[in-house]
């Protein structure tokens, strides 16, 4: 086993750190340890691509760091605030103001159309239907969708659909933006358009982290994590990126 | 002070939110899963309202053909210690008198045994076609004034001032009409309208001829025999004026209390029974009404709970199908009060529809319809008893069971995992 690099940064404090993280999973009477002690950190303004073969535990951690599911053991502490120990309304409240998530199969909700779809946590942020639904547009044309603005997921495709997911996960300018596979379901061309599209978030400034086991998409990121049954196997930034930092 | 306001500015987006994913959920839902709900539920409301309305209406048209046709809204009758009212003319002139009277009718009755087709009779042994009744002596004018008996006739005709001869025979008497022959029921057969009865009071015999046949529903009209109160005295060798029964009709209900009042103040009560119809009415039209209020309350409460099952099993249905869209919710921090209105107010939403719609469907077509057809029943002839009060009631109750109903599979589906639900496992 290659020993996981630690990245330390010595400026400022890091807006994830993750120490020692496991799940284990109990099927009947067998273990499933999905996650067997992960730790590392992520500063403001990265772009995380965390790949692996299948079953290595990769979504497992993304929920974790998402307060989607709570990890076996460990800490997870995003913005200063350490997600495993919070629960219920409060946990909701976090992944309202702090995240954003992109997830395979899209999950927008049918009855809405794009913009409604966007509108949705802006206002349970408290921005007025208006204002939501300005932000919401704006949100919108960053993705390239302002022409697709009242029509509802069915009809649209599943690029497209990408997209308005990507506006509602990004509309409320959360700190983290989580994607899961967000091109696993889409043709090659059209996936490269969304991975342009997290590069451009991430100019920004926007934090992502992205699940994913192409190793030519994680090439495009900043970093990339590796994971092997539940475990790091080694955390490297690819040069195109370095070189620009 | 800032609590508060910070708990109502919450409240204003928790509100604003779930209306904001309710309506578009139901409105760009399917129009025929909308129309399905909504469907049910009107049936449900009706089924609220019907079975009840239906038992108390039977009784309650019961009672108001006794109180039209019998008993009027006073009714003086001889007490059981004196065969007649005594003093008759002086409690008529007495009821006259008083404001509220609108019409009276006096009855003479007495009991007498009739036969007939005693011409055709061959054998000496052959058993007689005979019964016996109430004959109640009337006159003509004042009764119908009273009762509207001319509208009960149902064959034949009414009497006129000069019928003196003739008769009204209680469909009840004739097993034409009434098809029940028991030695202590007896009923006469093969009467025709102008065919000729023999009627027999103590000694005095004379014949008369069928005239008319009435029929009210009401057992003390179907089961006497109408002529006039001329007749009836000559008859019953009668040279008094005392007659046994006055049915009085008052302007208002609440009149028919005063009357009752001044005639118990005037002493009237000391020798006859004054009673208003409500105190007059048949003892079992009081027992059934009593156990039909409790059937109906019984059908209404099990209604009430088969409506909540089903507004139940409409909104967690939606739930479980909707339970993907619901962690998505849950996941991009939707707080689950948000999710559990929006699902409130869908039920609310289709359970007020359903309840207008049920409640136009009644007043609209139900009601008018069982009003011109009323439910043809031996005792009575049932309508729908509905009042605005009743239905508003109901109406109001099967909102906040759908209230209950809406909010408690919503919040199981709510509580559950929120990424068990995203992921459907
Ligand atoms: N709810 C669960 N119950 C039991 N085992 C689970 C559960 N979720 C995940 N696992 C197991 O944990 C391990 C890691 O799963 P995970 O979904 O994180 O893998 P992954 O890297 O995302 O794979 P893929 O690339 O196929 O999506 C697998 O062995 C999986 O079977
Ligand atoms: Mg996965």
């Amino acid at each position: 086993m290659t020993k996981a690099k630690k990245r330390v940064s010595t400026q400022v404090s890091p807006l994830i750190a993750v120490c020692s993280l496991t799940k284990t999973f109990h099927v009947g009477d067998a273990e499933v340890r999905a996650l067997r002690g992960v730790s590392f950190t992520v500063r403001e303004g990265e772009f995380v691509a965390i790949t692996g073969r299948s079953g290595s535990g990769k979504s497992t951690l993304l929920y974790q760091l998402g307060a989607l599911d709570h990890p076996t053991s460990g800490e997870v502490i995003i913005d200063g605030v350490d997600i495993t120990r919070i629960s219920g309304k409060r946990r909701t409240a976090f992944r309202l103001d702090k995240l954003g998530y992109v997830f395979q199969d899209y999950a927008l909700l049918p009855e809405l159309t794009a913009t409604e779809n966007v509108m949705v946590p802006l206002m349970m942020q408290g921005v007025s239907t208006d204002g939501a639904r300005r932000k919401s547009a704006e949100a919108l044309q960053r993705v390239g969708l302002g022409d697709r603005l009242l029509n509802r997921p069915s009809q649209l495709s599943g690029g497209q659909q990408q997209r308005v997911a990507i506006a509602r996960a990004i509309a409320h300018e959360p700190k983290i933006l989580f994607a899961d596979e967000p091109t696993a379901n889409l043709d090659s061309e059209t996936s490269e358009t969304i991975l342009d599209l997290f590069i451009e978030l991430n100019r920004f400034g926007q934090t992502i982290l992205m699940v994913t086991h192409e190793k030519e998409y994680a090439s495009i990121t900043g970093r990339v994590i590796m994971l092997a049954d539940g475990e790091m196997v080694s955390d490297k930034s690819p040069k195109r990126v370095q070189s620009r930092v | 002070m800032r609590t508060l306001s910070e708990w109502s500015s919450r409240m204003a987006i928790v509100l604003r939110l779930a209306s904001f994913l309710a309506y578009r959920q139901v409105r760009r839902g399917s129009l025929w899963t909308n129309l399905l709900i909504t469907s049910v539920m009107a049936l449900t409301f009706l089924n609220l309202i019907f079975i009840g309305g239906i038992l108390v209406g039977l009784i309650e048209s019961a009672s108001t053909a006794n109180r039209t046709l019998y008993t009027g809204d006073v009714l003086i009758s001889a007490t059981q210690t004196r065969p007649y009212i005594e003093d008759s003319p002086s409690a008529i002139a007495l009821v006259r008198s008083l404001p509220w009277v609108e019409a009276l009718s006096a009855r003479y009755t007495g009991i007498a045994d009739v036969e007939a087709g005693y011409r055709s009779k061959t054998n000496y042994t052959d058993i007689p076609n005979e019964t016996n009744a109430l004959l109640t002596g009337i006159n003509p004018m004042d009764e119908d004034a009273v009762s509207g008996l001319r509208s009960r006739v149902i064959a034949g005709s009414y009497l006129d001032p000069q019928d003196s001869e003739a008769i009204l025979m209680g469909a009840d008497k004739l097993y034409q009409y009434s098809p029940i022959d028991t030695p202590g029921l007896r009923t006469l057969k093969d009467v025709a309208i102008g065919d000729r009865v023999r009627i027999k009071v103590g000694p005095h015999v004379k014949e008369f001829t069928v005239k008319g046949i009435v029929k009210g529903k009401v057992q003390e009209i179907d089961s006497r025999i109408f002529m006039l109160d001329t007749s009836l005295r000559e008859l019953l060798g009668r040279a008094d004026k005392s007659v046994n029964e006055i049915a009085i009709n008052t302007f208002t209900d609440e009149g028919a209390v005063f009357t009752k009042e001044a005639l118990v103040r005037s002493g009237l009560s000391e020798r006859a029974r004054v009673q208003t119809w409500v105190d007059a009415q048949p003892k079992f039209i009081r027992d059934i009404k009593d156990t039909f209020a409790l059937l109906g309350n019984i059908v209404g409460t099990i209604g009430l709970i088969v409506s909540s099952i089903t507004i139940f099993i409409v909104i967690f249905i939606n739930a479980v199908t909707r339970r993907k869209y619901i962690g998505i919710l849950r996941g991009i921090g939707v707080d689950a009060s948000v999710i559990e209105l929006s699902y409130v107010m869908q039920a609310l939403f289709y359970a007020t529809v359903g309840t207008v719609v049920g409640a136009l469907v009644l007043f609209c077509i139900i009601k008018p319809w069982i009003d011109v057809h009323p439910i043809n029943f031996p005792f009575s002839d049932g309508v729908l008893s509905v009042t605005a009060v009743g239905t508003s009631l109901r109406g109001a109750l099967l909102i906040v069971a759908s209230l209950i109903a809406g909010y408690v599979p919503a919040r199981m589906i709510v509580k559950q995992n929120t990424l068990d639900a995203i992921l459907g496992r």
